[in-house]
């Protein structure tokens, strides 16, 4: 725009620069540092890593660093076998916990949209509100029913349908419960968001047509619902391939997630080099799928314009 | 079209609600339980209540958690409101790829890598860990769910009020303050909101960048919940729902009374 006043140039350019500052130096900048320890080895000092970065020795200083930088790290990672099968299961769990999110979802998603018109924001809201209490607290309330002297036990014993208390907690099937219960909302609601958008007319025009509500289902409504399934399933899948509270209580210590094994590695065997190389191997896993998830959001906020 | 009474749809809320809800409502019932043990009910009582008032660990925990999530909640609030004019109104900017990426990229990112990169971004520069490295670190993550949620306000309301009130001469600044501020604030409270809970419910990032002295609530509860069940547990997490809960029915009444007011207003102008 030209001829604009000097003082809306500004305000302008305030309005981009702090968030973008804010999101450059506490977001942009952890990952140089986390690929830069990355390269680095353990070493017994405080930092646990050496080398260190010394800006004071100037070029020299800094070709000294870039030396001694090394993948011993990352050939760690693609030698030793707990870390590739921690990383297989954690696309696993993730992976399989999105599909059993879909089943569940959708006839609840779909419920809703069909719901008579003033009921849905009530239902929406029904929907949100468990997502607002802690996560925490979700995940210990199912502690509370899968432990062995737990309400599930107690019911199936007295109903007499085992005799003796089954082992629930510690178990993958627990950690599949976990991220059923704890993500459901974010399945939910895009779902819902892309039946409720859908042109009626379209259903009637297939019915009219004499086309079997099952075959007006799988051909209309499912594929006119794809966006919102897939924006549900990466935004279900994404955080659930890092997953560490859910696995950590609820699951066994056999195979640990790979958000477990970082977690580990870091505070357990303050291997900081090695956690860093678990984290930018993460970050390269899920890259794509992130991308593909912006896109979706942008197109979304933008259509809705 | 037929709407509601579809016997599958009616099931299958039903049964997606009682999921949601069965394992909190066992939760809070339990801890009214005069018993240590869950599968034994000997009668209502609030003697988990009453415990929780002699654990000054746990109370001094929920406090430093109110004061970080207040603190963080504000500046996400702050910051992500000008991200979400920055992407809403300024239209093509340079570098709007990159900003729109790093603002939306938080939403998806496993929190431990977040936690990591930024407890190794404190260590990095000598930053003493502790109460503020936290509030850091939970504004970092709250904003982008502060911008989206303005984000879709700012799109959905009508410009047009903004452009009459330039077109008579009022400064941006002055109609970004009278006339867009108004408009988007449910929307603003319903962020601040948002971030607030999520910092109150975040254990990964605050583990990561905790330091001394400064034990969170969720810490606190973790490193509790990690030796099995235990009742007191119960009574703070029935308080954190029922805040949560008053907070929450409390901020849909205000939206809600806004809403019908402006339609009101919106219908007095017409006739």
């Amino acid at each position: 725009m030209r001829g604009e006043p000097q003082g809306r140039k500004w305000s302008r350019r305030a309005v981009v620069l702090l968030p973008c500052v804010w999101l450059v130096v506490f977001f942009l900048t952890p990952f140089v540092i986390v690929l830069k320890i990355s390269l680095s080895q353990t070493a017994l000092a405080q930092p646990p890593y050496s080398p260190v970065f010394d800006l004071s020795a100037g070029w020299a200083g800094f070709l000294d660093f870039a030396r001694q930088l090394s993948l011993e790290s990352f050939r760690l990672l693609f030698t030793d076998l707990i870390y590739l099968l921690s990383y297989l299961k954690s696309l696993q769990v993730a992976a399989i916990s999105t599909l059993i999110l879909v089943l569940v979802g959708y006839p609840f998603a779909y419920g809703i949209a069909r719901a008579p018109r003033g009921w849905q924001p009530l239902l929406v809201m029904a929907v949100v509100l468990p997502f607002w209490t802690s996560f925490l607290i979700r995940v210990y309330a199912w502690i509370n029913i899968l432990q062995r002297d737990g309400l599930l036990n107690d019911v199936l014993m007295r109903l007499h349908i085992v005799d003796v208390p089954l082992i629930w907690l510690s178990s993958d099937t627990a950690i599949y419960i976990g991220i059923v219960y704890s993500y459901l909302p974010f399945m939910v609601l895009p779902l819902y968001a892309a039946l409720e958008k859908m042109d009626e007319s379209l259903l009637e025009a297939a019915a009219d047509l004499g086309c079997p509500r099952w075959k007006t289902f799988w051909l209309v409504v499912v594929p006119l619902s794809l966006s919102g399934a897939a924006a549900g399933a990466l935004l279900c899948f994404i955080p659930i391939v890092g997953e560490f509270v859910i696995p950590d209580l609820l699951g066994g210590s056999e195979t640990l997630m790979i958000g477990q094994t970082l977690w580990t590695e870091f505070f357990a065997n303050r291997d900081w080099p090695v956690a860093s190389a678990i984290a930018i191997t993460l970050l390269a896993l899920l890259l794509v799928p992130m991308l593909f998830y912006e896109r979706l959001q942008q197109r979304s906020l933008e259509g809705g314009r | 079209m037929r709407r509601g009474a579809s016997l599958f749809n009616i099931v299958s809320i039903a049964i997606g609600l009682a999921f949601l809800y069965l394992p909190i409502s066992i939760l809070v019932i339990y801890s009214f339980n005069a018993s240590r043990l869950v599968t034994v009910w000997a009668g209502w009582s609030l003697i988990w209540y009453r415990e929780l008032l002699n654990d000054t660990a746990i109370l001094q925990a929920a406090w430093i958690s109110l004061r970080v999530a207040a603190l963080s909640a504000t500046a996400a609030t702050i910051l992500g409101t000008l991200a979400a004019v920055a992407l809403v109104r300024l239209g093509s900017f340079r570098g709007r790829l990159l900003f729109s990426g790093m603002v939306y990229a938080p939403l998806v990112m496993p929190e431990v890598i977040t936690g990591l990169s930024l407890l190794l971004l404190f260590v990095a520069f000598n930053v003493d860990r502790g109460f503020w490295t936290i509030a850091i670190a939970h504004t970092t993550l709250t904003m982008c769910f502060v911008t989206v949620i303005v984000q879709s306000r700012l799109i959905g309301f009508d410009r047009s009020l903004e452009e009459a009130a330039m077109d008579l001469g009022c400064p941006p600044l002055k109609t970004f303050l009278t006339i867009t501020l108004p408009l988007i604030a449910p929307a603003i409270a319903a962020g601040w909101m948002l971030a607030f809970t999520l910092s109150l419910d975040d254990l990964v990032i605050a583990s990561f960048t905790t330091g001394p002295g400064a034990t969170t609530l969720p810490i606190r509860i973790y490193s509790e919940v990690r030796l099995g069940v235990k009742p007191e547990i119960n009574a703070v997490c029935t308080i954190m729902i029922a805040v949560v809960a008053a907070g929450t029915v409390v901020a849909s009444l205000i939206t809600k009374g806004g809403a019908a007011r402006r339609q009101r207003e919106a219908l007095g102008a017409q006739v």
